[in-house]
């Protein structure tokens, strides 16, 4: 409009006109702070996944040996029985050991030797057991086996020892350092896709250990949880939003809720073990305990997100049934929970994404302990994924900071999943009325 | 132990008798359908085939029937299950010779978790007496007779409901409105839950606590400035009577709180507000999701990586500086307990920022604000209430979160307000204590009770005085 910049001295004008360079530049600094706050998280968000998977993703391959294993007959079955009793108890570690030293004969030295034997995880010898329990016909015969090798020599092979650095503060000495070397030129170390890691339980030995056991673990828990934390949330959400008269048992309920909703998780872990375990007489350490106290800790979030659910259902559609002579019980069952179930389903996933990534009250009922075997079900001892992860952070050995990234890489695959389906649920079955 | 050998014979019929849990579930399960159908089939004879003759539709009575079928039988087994371990306890411990009855509350514990053992066919820690052998098979005996016994009556029980049901319909029967109490009836108890919870929760802390207190003085604990929570085992042993001031577990956890809300609070709070008034609809579409996958990676995740990366990121950086840094410092812990709030801080204040009316806004541009003195004159002061009781949660988050200084912060209670020193907490103190064997009459396992009281006391005080806040301050716009 008018451009002209008649613009007396000392008028109002001019003095907003002499600030505005210094106010423009103001919000150019305002609005790259703001822009650099979102960097800041976002950088992190990379930071964190790109130190996970560059750490974790070696562990998905591990170092084989191959060796000719010859089934000595004398060794495993002297009498020719068969007897499995006898077959399971033989000494298949020197089967191993045979074929360590038939490959490297000139080590005659007693340490020597040890050092030799220790290439080879000590894993190796359940492996021919189990080979040999599944098919006697093999005693007798000679085959080339790849067998786990050690945690140190998979580190080694895997680049994270240094080898420059001087013998003594490294776990490899030279001289095992030089058989590998000649093990890698005769093509008898490779590195192969980890199936260990995927079907074994927990194990001292880095090599031998894997997610199984507290993937099930879990799996257990988790299964409590949603089927006790779903109808009981469900149905407090329904009576709260559709029966619940306004008065002050139901406000103090509400009060609960939210509060239940901020209390630290570690705390539903003391009620864990002062109600369940010393109150009740429960065994420690068990899914049923794991699921029964991630319930409550959860049941706030479903509750919560049922209720939204719940009102975003247009009152015409209450008003329907109710006008043709349903009960008002009728009505909620038949016509405004199936409404509302989708957005139901997308709290309760979230609140069982929650659950899985909880680890504290699982510290407090005894979900912590070494366990080797693949629980079974609901009574058996077992821990859950993410205390596997904190139990592998605080192992001494190199070769599991590979694994426990790993680990954390599936359980954030399952979260990554779960939260998928959410919002592809929400997508899907979100009506706008 | 005298009437024991009578049971030999007998316990061979009972054991025909006794049904694996699953087992008697699924029984009971099929009862129930077939009460469901029973109690159809009667309605509609009663009724001669015409469905008007019946007050409720036929359906209804027939979940009649397995209300009476189920609801008497489940209550049985919950009630049995919860007691038959205790019962059975008391009762083997009546059966011990007298001169092991008298034995110290401890040892007596001590001998059942054996005798325990010795039934599941677990390793034994002490050896095997002949009194601990017939005590395991008494345990067993009485196990297997309480078992048999539970299948017998819960399932006579439903039965018998059935049975019951069944004779009360007829034509006239309200089944529908019966139906429909007992279903209201399960949806109120489903929402006192929450209730229940909360009391289950200061109970179970609080009467700890109080044992606790009984050992330790309430101001002792307050107002200590020593934390060495090992007790002595033998009386004479020198040097770990046990010191259990909670003031440096209380300090430690500001400072690393502090250190976070320092990281999440700006971070958080100019992401929130360049989100919502600076962000085109696309960027926001594609910022905010992933600002929510912060917020759902597991604490434990955050702990290993604060770890493995910030933790000897930050010594080496310290000591590049000629600073000594504890690798387990404060600060790495603060640090990554910060970025895991930032989600939390900036959804919260997304919201309240939301909520400030447009109004507002075109007020401020038309007087010739420009858009970030909108922001901070207007938009701000007005969403201040909001915004604060947002930071008052996420303090509360950080004061309980676990993980992350289980995992990175220290273990020795520093009395410290360096953060580049270690410090502990009360949720890793809590951790130590209670991980592990533990007995519970020692002072040292109860005082993972009495901090875990002081954690619920100021995470609930801090909780309520948000959601006043916050609830306040929307009753204002809305």
């Amino acid at each position: 409009m008018n451009n002209r910049t008649d613009i007396r001295p000392g008028s109002t004008m001019e003095r907003v006109n002499a600030n505005l360079a210094r106010r423009y530049a103001k919000e150019r600094r305002f609005r790259r702070m703001g822009m650099g706050a979102i960097i800041i998280s976002l950088l992190f968000l990379t930071l964190l996944f790109s130190s996970i998977i560059s750490n974790g993703y070696s562990a998905f391959w591990q170092t084989s040996i191959q060796l000719e294993i010859h089934f000595k007959a004398e060794t495993l079955d002297p009498d020719g029985s068969r007897d499995p009793g006898l077959l399971s108890a033989a000494d298949y570690s020197s089967l191993v050991k045979g074929a360590l030293r038939g490959i490297f004969p000139e080590v005659k030295k007693r340490k020597e030797r040890r050092k030799l034997y220790a290439l080879v995880s000590s894993g190796a010898a359940f492996r021919l057991r189990k080979m040999v329990m599944s098919n006697p016909d093999l005693i007798g015969s000679t085959a080339r086996i790849w067998l786990p090798a050690d945690d140190d020599v998979d580190m080694l092979v895997k680049g994270y020892i240094d080898r420059d650095k001087p013998e003594a503060e490294r776990r490899m000495k030279d001289f095992q350092i030089a058989w590998l070397e000649r093990l890698q030129r005769e093509g008898r170390i490779e590195k192969r896709f980890n199936t260990t890691f995927f079907t074994a339980g927990d194990s001292r030995e880095p090599e031998l250990a894997g997610i199984y056991g507290a993937v099930m673990g879990s799996v257990f828990t988790l299964l409590i949880t949603l089927a006790l934390s779903f109808p009981i949330g469900v149905a407090a959400a329904i009576y709260l939003e559709e029966f619940a008269p306004v008065n002050r048992f139901t406000d103090f309920i509400e009060v609960n809720i939210n509060n239940l909703a901020a209390v630290p998780s570690i705390v539903f872990g003391l009620l864990g073990l002062a109600v369940f375990i010393n109150f009740f007489g429960l065994p420690r350490s068990v899914p049923l305990v794991g699921g029964l106290v991630l319930t409550l800790m959860t049941l706030p979030t479903i509750i919560i997100t049922s209720r939204a659910a719940l009102k975003s259902v247009p009152p015409s559609i209450r008003e329907a049934a109710l006008g043709i002579g349903a009960s008002r019980m009728q009505t909620v069952f038949h016509h405004v929970l199936p409404q509302a179930l989708p957005g139901m389903l997308t709290g309760a996933i979230i609140g069982m994404a929650q659950a899985l990534g909880e680890t504290a009250p699982l510290l407090m009922i005894g979900m912590v302990a070494f366990i080797v075997d693949i629980p079974a079900g609901m009574m058996d001892p077992a821990t859950a994924l993410p205390v596997q992860i904190y139990l592998w952070a605080d192992s001494p050995e190199r070769a599991f900071v590979e694994r426990t990234s790993a680990a954390i890489m599936v359980l954030l695959t399952f979260l990554m999943a779960m939260n998928a389906v959410a919002v592809i649920l929400r997508k899907r079955f979100e009506k706008r009325w | 132990m005298a009437g024991l050998p009578l049971f030999k014979h007998p316990l061979k019929d009972i054991n025909r008798l006794i049904m694996h849990p699953s087992t008697l579930f699924f029984t009971l399960a099929i009862l129930c359908a077939f009460s469901f159908w029973i109690g159809k089939r009667r309605a509609l004879t009663i009724a001669d085939g015409q469905i008007r003759n019946l007050h409720s539709l036929p359906g209804y009575y027939g979940y009649y029937a397995t209300l009476w079928c189920a609801i008497p039988a489940l209550t049985l087994l919950a009630l049995w299950t919860g007691f038959e371990s205790n019962i059975i306890t008391a009762l083997v411990i009546r059966g011990l010779p007298a001169e092991l009855q008298h034995l110290p509350a401890d040892h007596l514990n001590l001998m059942v978790n054996d005798i325990r053992n010795l039934v599941s066919g677990n390793i034994v820690s002490g050896e095997i007496d002949p009194a601990m052998r017939a005590a395991a098979d008494h345990y067993q005996n009485l196990r297997q007779i309480s078992q048999a016994a539970l299948a017998v009556v819960a399932l006579t029980l439903s039965i018998l409901g059935t049975l019951l049901a069944c004779r009360r319909i007829h034509k006239a029967q309200r089944a529908r409105n019966g139906v429909e109490r007992a279903i209201m009836l399960f949806l109120i108890g489903s929402s006192s839950i929450a209730i229940f919870t909360t009391i289950g929760i200061v109970l179970s802390v609080l009467f700890e606590a109080i044992r606790f207190f009984q050992a330790v003085p309430v101001g002792d604990f307050l107002f200590g400035l020593k934390w060495s929570p090992q007790m002595a085992i033998r009386e004479d042993q020198v040097g770990s009577s046990g010191a259990f001031g909670a003031i440096p577990l209380f300090a430690g956890t500001l400072l690393i709180s502090f250190i976070a809300m320092l990281v999440a609070a700006p971070v958080g709070l100019m992401a929130a507000i360049y989100l919502s008034e600076y962000a085109s609809k696309k960027m926001r579409s594609i910022t905010k999701p992933l600002l929510e996958i912060l917020a759902g990676i597991p604490t434990v995740v955050y702990g290993f990586f604060a770890a493995l990366v910030v933790a000897p990121f930050i010594r080496d950086s310290g000591s590049l500086l000629g600073l000594d840094v504890s690798s387990e410092s404060a600060l790495a812990a603060g640090l990554v307990m910060g970025v895991m709030i930032i989600p939390f801080v900036s959804s919260l204040s997304d919201d309240v920022i939301n909520a400030v009316p447009q109004a507002m806004r075109d007020g401020s541009y038309g007087l010739g604000a420009t858009r970030s003195e909108t922001i901070c004159q207007v938009i701000i002061p007005a969403a201040l209430p909001g915004i604060v009781g947002g930071l008052l949660l996420a303090v509360s988050r950080a004061i309980g979160e676990t993980m992350i200084v289980v995992m990175a912060a220290g273990l020795s209670a520093n009395l410290t307000a360096n953060p580049l020193q270690a410090v502990t907490t009360v949720t890793v103190q809590m951790v130590t204590l209670l991980v592990g064997d533990q007995e519970f009459d020692s002072p040292k396992t109860l005082a993972a009770f009495a901090l875990g009281l002081m954690l619920f006391a100021t995470t609930l005080i801090l909780n309520m005085v948000a959601l006043y806040v916050v609830r306040k301050y929307r009753e204002q716009y809305e």
